[in-house]
């Protein structure tokens, strides 16, 4: 199982056992990590489970596509070079461990 | 009613009991522990599943992309750790205001008293009384268990749905993307009459008839027809017949006001509440689909949404724990039918100008701007997810323009929103 790593914008990190084929968003809030919300369930209709990959692993992950793109540009912390919409990653079989920074704020 | 400042959460119960578990009571147990609350939390809930996602319910599981598993608000293991309990399977029959508390009696025979009550019971399915309608084969769509009665129904023939609101449409949207024949029948005008203005109703329209579903407007069902082999069509006002094997009522939702009731508290489409999701005893926390509440700008309004759940789980949190309420930001709402996608921010309602936008590029992209006077209110975006997060964005800094500054289709929305910040 991978482990992701989640990295709250003071510091304090959170680690959780995700299961192969669920999100990053969904793993945090099914265990209540802070600053992750996704209220959409996953559908790209809110970007509130915005995050920051950590450089290194951000080319594990397909490029995102175009909602999602367009919407990491209206996103309500900026965009960084490494953000994704977390409900876009999703957690393959064999993976690494992950390291995702959430932002300040989502909304 | 006056409220008493000291019995009103000065100091915070030591137990709270929240009937009902789905979007609302689980957003509130998770804040109040997220606050520091260190009481006992019971979640109490008539179905027997672990909380549970609603919105998949017409899409990603009727698709067959869900499991079980995938619905889950959060982990098995997350209300242990959070000391959560859940009472899960089994319904409140009473509910009894005692001094200093509230008792509860369970469905089967168990009694539990708590210092605080939480009434998040959602709404049930509307069925309109129409002959037929109570055969098995015709289904509503509230609960994982509806659910399940109409996946196993989809490729089983020719599929009805009666009322052409938000239930509806993802259903027949689904469906017909599983290759079923699907009738919408709708009594009104048009679609979503009490949701979107009429422009996003035409263009959902026109897109559920691309899709190849039939869509009657100004059509009245008089009788669902069956017969000892199951459900046989839907017979209209006119005398006209359409052929079904399954019939889905989705004309609205009643909100569970039964507890409420015996509680003496005031209902009025639902259980009003104030801002702070207080009930009329000045006690009585209520949250979610089962409320009403009053909005800022007068009137009574009821929104079933997960925002509204999230939004008024978070200020019962608060009041419970004594502090003010959290500023809410503009509701918003989304709806996935088929390959539209429609997000909305703020409510219409009261409106005296719309603009609509589209994107010369990309016609599918259409945003509709509701202004009081001169004041952005609302929007309806379809198929335009960033101007949506541009709008919800400057919603929330309190940026709302006017018309003029908002209508060249030409410039991005967040470009015009962005100068429209008060200097």
């Amino acid at each position: 199982m991978p482990k992701v790593f989640y990295t709250q914008p003071g510091g304090e990190v959170k680690v959780v056992d995700g299961a192969v084929g669920d999100s990053v968003m969904a793993t945090a809030v099914k265990n209540g990590v802070k600053g992750i919300v996704g209220q959409c369930g996953g559908t790209l209709s809110c970007a509130t489970c915005h995050v920051y990959l950590d450089p290194a692993e951000a080319g594990r992950f397909p490029e995102p596509g175009e909602d999602e793109d367009d919407m990491l540009e209206c996103t309500s912390s900026d965009r960084a070079d490494t953000s994704r919409l977390s409900c876009q990653l999703l957690l393959a079989e064999g993976a690494d461990d992950l390291h995702v920074t959430v932002p300040e704020t989502q909304v | 009613m006056t409220v008493d400042q000291d019995t009103c959460g000065a100091r915070p119960p030591r137990s709270v009991v929240v009937v009902g578990a789905s979007h609302a009571g689980v957003q509130f147990a998770d804040r109040l522990r997220a606050e520091g609350y260190r009481g006992e939390i019971t979640l109490v809930s008539h179905e027997p599943y672990l909380p549970y996602q609603r919105p998949p319910l017409s899409k990603a599981w009727l698709k067959g992309a869900a499991t079980e598993e995938s619905l889950l608000l959060r982990d098995p293991g997350h209300y242990r750790d959070q000391d959560i309990e859940l009472l899960i399977g089994v319904g409140v029959a009473r509910v009894e205001r005692t001094g200093d508390g509230v008792v509860i009696r369970l469905a089967d025979g168990r009694t539990r008293r708590f210092d605080r009550l939480v009434l998040a019971t959602g709404a049930a399915a509307r069925r309109p009384r129409l002959p037929g309608s109570e055969h098995p084969d015709v289904l509503v769509l509230r609960e994982l268990d509806h659910a399940k009665s109409l996946a196993g129904r989809v490729a089983a023939g020719p599929m009805v749905v009666i009322g052409g609101g938000f239930i509806g449409l993802e259903v027949a949207a689904t469906a017909r993307a599983l290759g079923a024949e699907v009738t919408v029948v709708e009594a009104g005008p048009r679609l979503l009459a009490r949701a979107v203005g009429e422009e996003t109703a035409r263009t959902l329209l026109e897109a559920h008839r691309a899709m190849g579903t039939e869509m009657l407007l100004a059509t009245v069902p008089s009788e669902i027809v069956h017969d000892e082999s199951g459900v046989r069509g839907v017979r209209l006002a006119d005398g006209r017949e359409i052929p079904a094997a399954t019939v889905l009522l989705g004309v609205g939702a009643e909100p569970r006001t039964e507890l409420a009731g015996q509680l003496g508290l005031a209902c009025a489409d639902g259980i009003i509440v104030d801002e702070r999701c207080l009930a009329s005893d000045g006690w009585t926390l209520a949250i979610g689909d089962c409320t009403v509440h009053h909005s800022p700008a007068g009137g009574r309004y009821r929104l079933e949404s997960v925002d509204n759940a999230v939004e008024q789980a978070n200020a019962a949190a608060a009041t419970l724990l004594g502090a003010p309420a959290p500023e809410r930001p503009a509701p918003w709402f989304w709806s996935d039918q088929g390959d539209q996608k429609l997000q909305i921010v703020g409510l219409m309602g009261g409106h005296t100008a719309m603009r609509l936008r589209v994107d010369p590029d990309r016609p599918r992209r259409r945003v509709a701007l509701y202004f009081a006077e001169d004041t952005l209110i609302a929007a309806e975006c379809l198929n335009s997810p960033a101007d949506f997060l541009a709008l919800r964005t400057a919603f929330a800094r309190g940026r709302r323009p006017g018309p003029a500054e908002l209508s060249d289709p030409g410039v991005p929305l967040k470009k015009l929103l962005s100068a429209a910040v008060p200097s």
